[in-house]
């Protein structure tokens, strides 16, 4: 039993990792082929650095990110605090339902419908290429938006409520308690919905694909370009890097979080 | 208590007012799109379109390719949920870890290289042939497809199935072997429907990507097999025909609600399908 | 007016969705003293301390602190602090941060804030916590934090919003005699809101009961125990009988079917009263020089005393004894006249008295029951 399960948690690993792998490997090629091996290089690397479309849609896709993700984190959260606050059980319902459609729709008819809305308002206001940043940055806030709310909701649902009480008995003022109190008693939630955004946008290809224009692309859509020709190692450069940078990202993560576990172990026994 | 409410509209009202303009309205156009003709004038033959011709045809590929891609999704994962609650905590929270990496990676890059491994050139046909064997067609086929789709969304039957059996109380099963239960009849009586809740939001995760995805079959189908998101994606990004394009969004959207209804009726649980 | 008082609350009325939670409460507050709101869920005391707090402003009615209107300032500038029902520590800080959080509002310099600190946590038994984590503490731990934090700001009042109620029963007799340690060396008062009448009794100097928003009596705790006002408060602090009575005159008293000497009077011939009798002061006699007499219907071994449930006449008695009985068995009582409680009839005549369906776990069942709905009924 025990030799069968790890045999069969390993191949499932194996039929997970086998492109990243391929993909890692080929971008070391010293030909141009993404099928044949010829030799050891790091030209495509070189390559990459020269070019400037990547290195720009690199930057597009991290301004997009950093914005999108900022701006849905603070309106999500005010967001949910008004929800947890609401009384009205048939608004707090709506409101909730609605949070969940950009989750369950499938990602290609959000995207199409935000296209549909920024073309009719474009005709609207007789703005011929409407599609852009800001409407890339409009579609990110939208689907970040939900994650960022159902991160924040369980950690408010699970603080005391009368923190916020607490402040003000102590002498806070209401505007002083949401900033000294309320805000980062929440602060897991926030970060976590802050962390889900900023990847989610990075990431994104489908709905960034019919709510962008030509003029600002993202990684994403630069990658989709590029393999629609025949495709050179120096995309796998590119993925490659990708890869290393998000795997540093999650392990500081990990490492973080379970620091932070044996601190407060340690405090219990002491 | 009028303090408190108009207090608790105001932290409201911006995200309502964004929700009108960017969920409710964008959704009001596809209908409207839909229903229209070029002109803006109320039509119904773009919906009447999909009743002819190969549309049929593609809607009911879409389907069968989804549900076959769920369904493998499903084989592999359950076991492996199983086999890792099963392990150490140490193992299930770096095989969480493991599960999760891919899914921050470009999916395009993912399943352009599985062409890659797969083609007429790849590494799997390079090797059968260097051994005698002769190339066989991997891609372009609806195997690869399917394939394609196993691979991109399997974690998310992975992740939501795991996660409800991690939590599951050991005291169940126990009870249920306590009562003279057999290790398959914990499983079939005890573990399963249990986990159901996880399994039913694993279901609709894979699902509803694999119904709607339009890359993989054009990267691993070799544009051999056109889908409900192929089809989209033409009519919005070469056709220029967004009327006809928002009503196949439409009639892909009508068809995930009713799924998902039929999935509902599966489980008591609302909230398991929304996860 | 008294030159001691401190709160006055005159005619407070509050009402959620229209359902009246408070109505007309007139109360004042001595200076020094601790002052216990006793009452079941639902029955206004925590409403009654938010209004003091300034969580919630009444209705209609004043709100008297040191002979000013209240009524109006808002809870940061009130001189009164509060422990909240779960503490509602800051989880973002740690214990030294928590304490100073009221000081570093006030712009207090930093050395003096370091010593109040200590002090704070000297008066509390927690000396070297300064740096530990919130969560890292036991609820007991929690508790005195939240303490020290509200007495770090030096206020007049300190509101206590059943403290004790997550403890478990050792640990909440200890923190019952240290808070009134802590009172007495502080020289504050103390509002303590409680549904538990023993920690209510062992505690306060004044008790407040209170049932259906209306204050049921005042008074200190031997006269709320000895001298009840009306069946609620005879059945809610303490065990009691509670029988249909007669005043035929002045110190002769009619019930279960016989005329006893009794002490009271004043209530005029042949008024309707309300009888209580306290389970401890029924002495059980043999059956033939039984003033009453009754079957043995169960019996309950109490440690100190036996829990006697007795039949006399279809009403069914309790009375605490020494003395073994076994089921069964005849027995008479015998109670003294000055051991006859005589109040007015009222709204809860009736409702109380009888031990026809007694059983502890019913009781403890329902105690928690009131735990639960205290939060969501007074919390608006």
């Amino acid at each position: 039993m025990k030799i069968t399960s790890k045999l069969y948690m390993a191949l499932v690993m194996i039929f997970l990792y086998a492109p990243i792998v391929v993909m890692i490997i080929f971008s070391f090629n010293s030909g141009k082929s993404t099928a044949v091996f010829t030799g050891f290089s790091t030209k495509w690397y070189a390559e990459l650095a020269n070019d400037s479309a990547t290195l720009e849609a690199l930057k597009n896709t991290i301004v997009l990110a950093i914005c999108s993700s900022v701006i849905s984190v603070i309106i999500g959260t005010v967001a949910a605090i008004g929800i947890y606050k609401l009384k009205m059980k048939w608004l707090k319902t709506t409101i909730l339902s609605v949070t969940n459609i950009p989750m369950i729709n499938p990602e290609i008819v959000t995207g199409v419908s935000m296209m549909l809305l920024f073309v009719f308002i474009g005709k609207l206001v007789n703005v011929q290429d409407v599609l852009g940043f800001n409407t890339l940055l409009i579609a990110h806030i939208t689907f970040n938006l939900p994650y960022v709310i159902l991160s924040v909701l369980p950690v408010l649902k699970q603080t005391d409520p009368h923190i916020p009480e607490a402040a003000q008995d102590l002498g806070c003022t209401p505007v002083q308690a949401f900033f000294k109190v309320t805000l980062p008693s929440i602060r897991p939630g926030i970060i976590t919905g802050f962390l889900m955004a900023f990847t989610l946008s990075l990431d994104d290809f489908i709905i960034s694909y019919f709510s962008s224009g030509p003029e600002f692309q993202t990684l994403p859509i630069k990658i989709f370009s590029m393999t629609k020709k025949h495709v050179k190692p120096d995309l796998y450069a590119l993925s490659t890097l990708i890869f290393v940078a998000i795997l540093v990202l999650l392990l500081i993560i990990n490492f973080s979080q379970s620091k932070a576990e044996n601190k407060n172990k340690r405090n219990m026994k002491g | 208590m009028n303090k408190t409410k108009s207090s608790s509209m105001i932290t409201n009202l911006p995200y309502i007012v964004w929700s009108i303009i960017f969920i409710i309205a964008p959704l009001i156009m596809v209908a409207y799109y839909a229903f229209t003709d070029r002109d803006a004038n109320f039509t119904l033959s773009n919906i009447k379109l999909l009743w002819s011709g190969h549309y049929p045809e593609i809607f009911g590929i879409s389907i069968l390719f989804a549900v076959i891609a769920t369904a493998v999704c499903f084989i592999i994962s359950y076991p492996l949920a199983l086999v890792m609650v099963k392990s150490s905590n140490k193992v299930q929270r770096n095989v969480m870890l493991l599960v999760m990496v891919p899914m921050w990676m470009n999916f395009l890059i993912r399943t352009y290289s599985w062409r890659n491994i797969l083609s007429d050139n790849g590494i799997i046909n390079t090797f059968l042939e260097s051994i005698g064997i002769g190339k066989l067609e991997l891609t372009g086929t609806a195997g690869a497809v399917i394939f394609g789709m196993v691979y991109n969304f399997l974690p998310y039957m992975i992740l939501p199935i795991y996660s409800v059996m991690s939590k599951l109380d050991v005291k169940y099963v126990e009870a249920a072997e306590d009562l003279g239960a057999t290790k398959i009849q914990v499983l079939l009586r005890v573990i399963f429907p249990l986990s159901l809740p996880g399994v039913i939001s694993g279901i609709t995760m894979v699902f509803v990507p694999s119904v709607s995805t339009f890359y993989i079959s054009q990267k691993l189908g070799e544009g051999k097999f056109m889908l409900i998101g192929d089809s989209i994606e033409l009519q919005f990004q070469q056709a220029n025909n967004y009327n006809l394009g928002a009503s196949l969004s439409l009639v892909l959207m009508v068809l995930i609600i009713i799924s998902m209804l039929i999935m509902n009726k599966f489980s008591d649980d609302e909230g398991a399908v929304i996860i | 007016m008294k030159k001691d008082i401190i709160i006055d609350l005159r005619n407070i009325s509050v009402s959620f969705d229209d359902q009246p939670i408070l109505k007309s409460i007139n109360l004042y507050i001595r200076d020094r003293e601790f002052i216990t709101f006793l009452g079941p869920s639902g029955c206004g005391k925590t409403t009654t301390l938010r209004i003091i707090a300034g969580f919630l402003k009444p209705d209609s009615g004043e709100v008297i602190f040191d002979d000013k209107n209240i009524n109006d300032v808002p809870p940061h500038k009130r001189p009164v602090n509060t422990i909240f029902q779960r503490y509602a520590l800051f989880p973002h800080l740690n214990v030294y941060e928590n304490i100073a959080f009221g000081l570093q509002l006030r712009k207090i310099p930093k050395n003096e804030i370091r010593e109040t600190v200590s002090e704070m946590l000297a008066l509390v038994n927690l000396k070297g916590f300064e740096h530990r984590n919130i969560n890292s503490l036991s609820g007991g731990q929690q508790q005195r934090v939240a303490i020290a934090r509200a007495l770090a700001v030096k206020p007049r009042v300190l509101l206590l919003d059943e403290p004790l109620g997550a403890l478990d029963l050792k640990l909440r007799k200890d923190m019952q005699v240290e808070l009134k340690n802590i009172q007495q060396r502080m020289g504050i008062t103390f509002i303590y809101v409680t549904h538990d009448q023993e920690e209510a009794l062992s505690m306060s100097d004044t008790i407040v009961v209170m049932d259906n928003g209306v204050i049921q009596q005042i008074g200190t705790p031997t006269d709320i125990y000895n001298e009840p006002k009306n069946a609620f408060v005879a059945d809610f602090i303490g065990e009691s009988n509670i029988l249909d009575g007669i005043m035929r005159k002045d110190f002769l008293v009619e019930f279960a079917g016989i005329k006893f000497k009794c002490v009271d009077s004043g209530f005029g011939e042949n008024t309707p009263v309300d009888v209580v009798i306290r389970p401890e002061d029924v002495d059980v006699v043999p059956f033939e020089e039984g003033m009453l007499c009754g079957e043995v219907t169960s019996v309950t071994f109490k440690g100190v005393h036996y829990e006697i449930i007795v039949d006399i006449k279809g009403f069914k008695w309790m009375i605490q004894s020494t003395d073994y009985q076994k089921v069964g068995d005849k027995i008479g009582i015998s109670i003294k006249p000055d051991e006859i409680h005589i109040m007015k009839k009222s709204e809860y005549s009736g409702m109380f008295g009888d031990y026809s369906s007694y059983s502890d776990e019913f009781d403890e069942l329902s105690d928690v029951d009131a735990d639960m709905t205290e939060e969501e009924g007074d919390d608006e």
